[in-house]
């Protein structure tokens, strides 16, 4: 993370109609808001899209059931094919339990994958902007690669939504 | 004209005019502060039954089975019972995670760390019991298609017992995940107040670096309401699939298609009553009462109320097929089940599950703390006997009168069902003490307050 300034926020509102602000009006793109838990409504005022992890959870679900099905099916019928009380070697019926379980299995280990991959998780040199974070206070922060930054600017900026202090960050 | 707009307050989920702030202190106080000496003494005897329990289970896998009461016929005892009574108390926690998020009930926030981590060591403590049983615990990978010199020789892909192996593989690995998920927030908040060097060390790298920026915390809501949809048909998955261990087999009283919904139902009932043991000495210990509140307990008395009541149908259901069915093998086991050699166990089955929950439909039982709490173990002690009923009963008397034989478990089988219960509870405390039960970013999220000024 470069370095930019934040504002520290005691109220969700003061945050939503900052975070809308700093889009509409002053045009900043790479900004990012730190909140204790999601703040509904946030995702709006930033004008973030829809997360593509879904895309992701059914690509490996997809995969786990061909992958399962070709398991059973190579195994009992193609590989080693044993008569087990005269059941038919592909027994697709009795595939199925297995099929969903590597289904589900797939799907949520690929779903938590991706979502680490995103969030950029494990980092652990990376320091908090702000330590009540992560518990009561609602973060603005404008990093300094934004194309129209500028300290002063920025800092009035923050002043019209009464936040509770604004500083600059050096990471 | 204006339009009028009628809305109904809910009652707070959290009591006591608490504000953001007092969350992390309050949850947090566990952790960073020396046990209590109720805790001292709860875990000294956790301890303990896991110590005894180790001993049998050592000595189990050592002498082999001999040292189990199981016998021709009855291959399947005290172990398959305690496996199937684990895995069902799970299920309530990944009910409450996963099913009452995609219902939006919000007052699962406060319950569903605890359950979740319930969940996690039920199915670990569960898994024990086939492990021994298989006799050579040493080969159980067996269990698994790998590539082998033996052939290779595949497993057989069309056996329950299989299916099982991968369904409580998938759900202990899903159930883990999940509850890691729901802790990131959580330890970031606990990394974020420590003043210890080695606490802040030890949490900042379980938290793995979280910031809560909300480009993440966007794809973190999403990644978790895809889990929750995941774990749903998963749970139910789970036990259907344990169900099938018997209903697949052609045992008279295991071979009928109510098995698994039967199952799930009991599975979420024997869940629920762990829940409310644990949580209500949970709050009594640790002063959470403002967070877990009595509403909460009375809203899973509600659930036990009404999956009791399913289960209650499902034996009357059970017997009405068993006479209907015209099958005498059918009907003989049903009739034995009530007035055999085993009908002290059926009772009082049926007067733990099915009676003595039907308390819970006064508001006044369903508030009260001390007689919820007797009431969750009766279930508890209920849930564990059909098991006993379901396995036993249907081996005992099998095909040919002349192999009938009573089954009686050991001691061994004791000291291994009582070394669950000190497995369990040693995990389960150690949780108390090291995680935050309650999941502060998701409480934070519901609550009412200053801080929700301005939101539209």
């Amino acid at each position: 993370m470069s370095s930019g300034i934040i504002a520290v926020f005691k109220t969700e509102g003061e945050l939503l109609s900052a975070a809308k602000a700093a889009r509409e009006k002053m045009g900043f793109q790479n900004y990012d808001a730190f909140t204790p838990y999601p703040v509904h409504g946030l995702d709006d005022a930033m004008g973030l899209k829809r997360s593509w992890l879904p895309y992701v959870t059914f690509l490996a679900g997809i995969t786990g059931t061909v992958s399962a099905l070709l398991l059973e099916i190579w195994t009992s019928a193609f590989d080693w094919p044993v008569n087990i009380g005269g059941k038919p070697f592909v027994s697709f019926p009795a595939f199925i339990p297995i099929t969903f379980e590597l289904t589900v299995l797939f799907g949520g280990l690929a779903t938590v994958g991706a979502l680490f991959f995103v969030c950029g998780l494990p980092n652990l040199k990376r320091k908090p902007l702000h330590l009540k974070i992560t518990n009561d206070r609602f973060v603005l922060f404008v990093p300094s690669n934004e194309k129209k930054y500028n300290e002063s600017d920025v800092k009035t900026f923050f002043n019209q939504f009464h936040p509770e202090e604004v500083s600059v960050v050096q990471q | 004209m204006e339009s009028a707009t009628l809305t109904v307050e809910r009652e707070s989920l959290v009591s006591g005019g608490k504000v953001l702030a007092d969350v992390n202190v309050d949850i947090s106080r566990p952790l960073e502060s020396f046990p209590t000496k109720k805790w001292y003494v709860a875990f000294s005897v956790a301890l303990a039954a896991l110590t005894f329990g180790g001993g049998a289970i050592l000595w189990t896998i050592f002498n082999g089975l001999g040292n189990l009461g199981i016998n021709s016929p009855v291959g399947w005892g005290v172990f398959i019972i305690n496996f199937v009574f684990w895995i069902g108390i799970g299920h309530a926690g990944t009910l409450i995670s996963a099913i009452l998020f995609l219902f939006r009930q919000k007052w699962r926030t406060a319950v569903n760390r605890s359950a979740e981590a319930m969940t996690i060591f039920a199915v670990m403590t569960a898994g024990i019991f086939p492990l021994i049983h298989v006799g050579r615990p040493w080969l159980a990978f067996w269990l698994f298609p790998y590539p082998n010199t033996r052939g290779p020789l595949w497993v057989n892909f069309r056996s329950p017992l299989l299916w099982d192996v991968f369904a409580v593989s998938t759900y202990l690995t899903i159930s883990a995940v999940f509850w890691y998920v729901g802790l990131i927030p959580d330890l970031a908040s606990i990394r974020d107040r420590a003043k210890n060097k080695i606490r802040k060390m030890a949490y900042g790298t379980l938290a793995m670096g979280w910031t809560g920026s909300n480009r993440h915390w966007s794809h973190y809501e999403t990644a978790y309401l895809i889990l929750a949809g995941l774990s749903t048909p998963l749970v139910l998955s789970v036990h259907t699939i344990v169900s099938f261990d018997f209903a697949v087999s052609l045992m008279p009283g295991w071979h009928t298609t109510i098995f698994p919904p039967y199952f799930v139902a009991g599975a979420i009932f024997s869940g629920f009553a762990m829940v409310v043991t644990l949580l209500v000495l949970a709050r009594e210990t640790f002063n959470l009462q403002n967070y877990i509140t009595v509403n909460h307990l009375e809203a899973m008395n509600k659930i036990i109320l009404l999956t009791g009541t399913l289960v209650g149908y499902a034996y009357a259901s059970e017997f009405f097929m068993a006479w209907y069915s015209g099958n005498p093998y059918e009907r003989f086991i049903f009739v034995q089940r009530a007035m055999g050699p085993y009908a002290w166990s059926y009772w009082t089955m049926i007067s733990c599950n099915v009676f003595w929950p039907q308390l819970f439909w006064f508001k006044g039982i369903r508030r009260n703390i001390k007689v919820m709490f007797v009431l969750s173990i009766l279930v508890n002690i209920g849930m564990w006997y059909e098991r006993f009923v379901i396995v036993v009963t249907s081996l005992n008397s099998d095909f040919l009168p002349s192999s009938w034989r009573y089954y009686r478990p050991t001691l061994w089988d004791w000291g291994v069902t009582i070394g669950s219960f000190g497995l369990f509870f040693t995990l389960f405390l150690l949780f108390c003490r090291l995680l935050p039960v309650i999941a502060m970013a998701e409480i934070k999220g519901v609550m009412k307050g200053e801080h929700k000024k301005g939101a539209h």
